[in-house]
């Protein structure tokens, strides 16, 4: 479905991802794991199109997409959910929904995916009305996830859902993502938490100082020493 | 008292004006983060745009108000495009400075092109009758310019709150790349914000050379260095605010001007730009909007 093949990005000097290749199947759900800085969301940004890649490729459903404005990758079915949510706060609830499904002019269908995402956040039913700057963490996180569905993605970048959340929350979080994933909806999810992720990928991609360094079943990956030593403060 | 009501009506007549212009500065801030010093460029250039439309084309008030609008819609997305796109990812001073020279640009090409003279807005053009109320005239001309300013606003919250490209551009206000990841043009919105913000400055241009009857190529300095002020005032981004802060200082200017002190009109604008600067830097409508992250 997503297909990565050697992309190089640079913030000015930086060679923040180098030679950076990823394949994403219909279906999965997809996790990329690394400490702070190691170019996670560099990757997101790049594959949404915030970023432009110097060289590589990416194709999304076999169209060249590496470079594209991101309004076009959003045409395409990739969605967003950015690292820090970053709902619009002035706005309501209701209105940040609506921005979601900016590029669309089906209402009807626009009007069934309010109620599936309801469906699927009651909470931000309840909110509707609301100034979403008002919302808690969780509420926003669950608000920026809600948007991003909006538009119909057949592909969902998700950076950091659980980040500054309680581990509580993060497992109403978890559990969301993972009825998205079911109806239909393939996931890139990329968390410090690396235990919660790999717990629901099927597959994971482990990036360090821009730089692929070990992929493979999220249970493979679960069970190596080096990952557990590395990242799931194992024994 | 018929006198200071009196005041009063000049005054909200005169703040309307400051309004209209405030509306553009705020708007443009808001969204680019840029003072747009050309702003009251653009307010002469509707003048007269609106001038020639009535003199020379021989249209009635609103058809030229129209026309003027139009073009200077169609002159702030040029000069957004042309001066300050380039610059997107420049300091802001880089920018600001471009929009002085913008500025200077406009008032002088404009001499340039058809000389400093000043022209007067012929009379007898409103359709309206002056009304007395309580013993308080209101002249054809203020009822115009408050009519015509009432009318925009409303359309501009309607543009703003309800339609699509009103949200884009308050997304785009907030923070560009998530709007960039709806699937949000943000060069096309940020031309649409010039466009709307230049086309109320025409419309100011046109109800002030109607109020005044006298316009010539530098008659945007002033008026507009006002109209931020007023955009201070208010909140600049902030646009309620803008509407607040042009009117409560046209009723500050005729205020001291009734207390006798009109030679100090002018100078009072900048003595309540320093006092706001002072004591609530964020502006009447603005807070310390805490956003829990």
């Amino acid at each position: 479905m997503l297909k990565i093949n050697d992309i190089n990005v640079y913030y000015g000097n930086i060679h923040a991802l180098k030679g950076v290749s990823l394949e994403i199947h219909p279906g999965e759900i997809v996790t990329l794991i690394g400490a702070n800085g190691a170019g996670k969301s560099t990757l997101l940004k790049t594959i949404s199109g915030l970023l432009k890649p110097k060289t590589g490729e990416i194709l999304f459903e076999g169209e060249h997409v590496a470079g594209k404005v991101p309004q076009l990758i959003v045409k395409r079915g990739i969605s967003h959910v950015p690292e820090g949510r970053r709902v619009f706060a002035n706005m309501s609830v209701e209105e940040n929904l609506e921005l979601g499904a900016f590029l669309r002019k089906d209402k009807k269908a626009i009007s069934e995916d309010f109620e599936k995402v309801y469906g699927l956040f009651p909470r931000l039913f309840e909110r509707r009305r609301q100034l979403s700057g008002t919302l808690s963490g969780g509420e926003q996180q669950m608000l920026a996830m809600g948007r991003a569905l909006m538009a119909r993605p057949r592909l969902l970048l998700l950076d950091e859902p659980s980040m500054g959340l309680a581990p509580l929350l993060v497992k109403t979080i978890f559990r969301i993502i993972e009825e998205i994933n079911q109806s239909g909806t393939t996931i890139l999810l990329v968390e410090q938490n690396a235990n919660m992720a790999l717990s629901i990928a099927s597959r994971a991609y482990v990036i360090e100082t821009g730089k692929i360094v070990a992929t493979g079943t999220a249970a493979e990956l679960g069970q190596s020493d080096q990952i557990r030593q590395a990242y799931l403060g194992g024994h | 008292m018929e006198q200071l009501i009196q005041q009063l009506v000049n005054g909200i007549s005169l703040g309307s004006i400051y309004a209209l212009i405030a509306l553009g500065y705020t708007m443009v801030y808001g969204i680019v983060k840029l003072i747009n010093f050309a702003h009251g460029d653009v307010f002469m250039v509707g003048a007269f745009i609106g001038f020639y439309s009535i003199t020379i084309l021989d249209l009635g008030i609103f058809p030229a108000l129209l026309i003027s609008m139009a073009a200077c819609a169609l002159f702030g997305v040029l000069i957004e495009r042309i001066a300050y796109k380039p610059l997107r990812n420049a300091t802001r001073i880089a920018a600001l400075i471009t929009a002085i020279g913008v500025s200077l640009f406009i008032e002088y090409g404009t001499i340039y092109i058809r000389g400093a003279q000043p022209e007067a807005y012929p009379n007898g053009i409103v359709p309206l009758k002056s009304i007395e109320i309580l013993g308080v005239k209101i002249s054809g001309q203020s009822l115009l310019i408050l009519a015509v300013s009432i009318f925009l606003m409303i359309l501009l919250q309607f543009i703003v709150y309800k339609t699509k490209i009103g949200k884009a551009m308050r997304a785009v206000s907030h923070d560009q790349d998530a709007a960039k990841l709806m699937g949000i043009n943000v060069n096309n919105t940020i031309s649409a914000t010039f466009a709307i913000g230049s086309a109320l400055a025409g419309a100011a241009g046109v109800v002030f050379g109607i109020y005044y009857t006298k316009i010539e190529p530098l008659m945007g300095i002033i008026p507009g260095l006002k109209a931020f002020v007023a955009a201070v005032l208010g909140g600049i981004g902030i646009i309620p605010g803008a509407m607040a802060g042009g009117l409560l200082l046209g009723v500050i200017e005729a205020l001291v001007s009734a207390a006798g002190f009109s030679l100090w009109r002018d100078g009072v604008a900048f003595v309540v730009l320093i006092l706001i600067l002072i004591f609530r830097p964020a502006g009447l409508f603005g807070k310390n909007v805490r956003e829990k992250v």
